[in-house]
């Protein structure tokens, strides 16, 4: 990506000399000068950012990440799009940690509207937008904690005729679906995609997280074969609860994360499985 | 000598769980399938198993000391 030469200059005007708590120096730009920039310049907020991080410049709201990811590494994220399938319970929380880590460009799906019994759980939904889709809800969220992120938000419901269409271009999916049939049909679009995808299913106080690259066995081990597979599981009866919707999404963005970082272990091949009640946290071989 | 395994099961199926599930009895050479059946656990729900946290197939023989986990079908989010 080329950036207007006046823009770095900008860049290198408006920023300013901090210290992070333990004293380490950097170049901040502030959240107001990623914006205005962005605007002036006709620019997504993630393009001048990438733009401050590649000239030595951290933008702020980025700054407390320094330490553990270098500038390079919040490069690759505000470069990625990551495809978040289900904004409900599992599918809010992720929106708002990537939006909040970063990634450049979301992808949001989901064709329902807030109900009044989604408010246990799904941090997307409050009193003011009972009744409005999911989809709309999502955006504005992004939009009020870093307008620099890129959002595509949809009210569609995902299915085998449209998935390979809607995901394409993704750098990772998220399954955050409240169903187990259509998990496959997300699946086999990242499949012929050749993208990851990171799958996490809720029911009570306990759930369980994969990831499946392209060329892994992936949900069927899970699952089970999927035409014996049954649409709904446990949570029909147990419903979800926040804590442990909110437990398994923190997990599906940590997977995500890492895999668009490149580093750090994944859990291909592998199930971590938690049941909150009793502090069992455990990851176990699929293969 | 006497054979004892742990059990672990989840959501749905906690509510057959043993009292002793920490250290249950067992006959070794048995199966999990025939295990979960003496625990009337229904099988139909006992989706996905593990052995010494490995996934394991129903008809895995069990000798004592493994420690066996069991969900049912769960998909919410």
């Amino acid at each position: 990506m080329t950036l207007p030469s006046l823009l770095i200059d900008e860049i290198a005007n408006r920023a300013v000399d901090r210290k992070l708590p333990d004293g380490s120096p950097y170049r901040s730009l502030s959240l107001m000068d990623s914006l205005q920039l962005a605007r002036r310049y006709d620019l997504m907020g993630w393009e001048v950012e990438i733009g401050a991080l590649e000239n030595g410049v951290v933008p702020e709201r980025y700054a407390r990440n320094l330490h553990m990811m270098s500038p390079e590494d919040q490069v690759q994220l505000l470069q990625s799009r990551v495809s978040v399938i289900g904004l409900g319970g599992l599918g809010g929380a992720v929106t708002e940690i990537l939006a909040r880590i970063g990634i450049g460009r979301l992808s949001l799906f989901d064709a329902d509207h807030f109900e009044d019994s989604n408010l246990n759980r799904q941090f997307l939904s409050n009193l003011d937008e009972v009744g409005s889709p999911k989809a709309e809800a999502a955006a504005a969220r992004v939009g009020r904690i870093n307008p620099s992120v890129e959002v595509h938000a949809a009210k569609v419901l995902v299915g085998r005729e449209n998935a390979e269409a809607l995901l394409r271009n993704s750098d990772g999916i998220v399954d955050c679906l409240d169903n187990i049939q259509t998990r496959f049909v997300i699946e086999d679009a990242a499949r012929r995609l050749g993208c990851p995808l990171v799958s996490a299913a809720v029911a009570g106080a306990s759930g369980h997280l994969t990831t499946v690259f392209p060329s892994d066995p992936g949900l069927v081990s899970v699952f089970g074969p999927r035409d014996a597979a049954a649409e709904k599981g446990s949570e029909a009866s147990l419903g979800c609860l926040p804590q442990a919707v909110t437990f398994l999404a923190t997990l599906e963005c940590s997977e995500i994360i890492k895999i668009l970082l490149g580093r750090g272990a994944l859990l291909r091949g592998k199930l971590l499985t938690a049941d909150l009640m009793d502090n069992t946290f455990e990851i176990l071989r699929l293969q | 000598m006497e054979a004892h395994v742990q059990i672990k099961l989840f959501a749905n199926l906690k509510k057959f769980l043993p009292e002793t599930a920490d250290r249950y009895p067992i006959a070794p050479g048995i199966s999990v399938k025939d295990l979960l059946i003496q625990m009337q656990v229904p099988l139909e729900e006992s989706k996905l198993i593990f052995v010494n946290g490995v996934k394991s197939a129903p008809e895995a023989l069990l000798r004592g000391g493994e420690r066996i986990g069991v969900f049912p079908p769960v998909g919410g989010g």
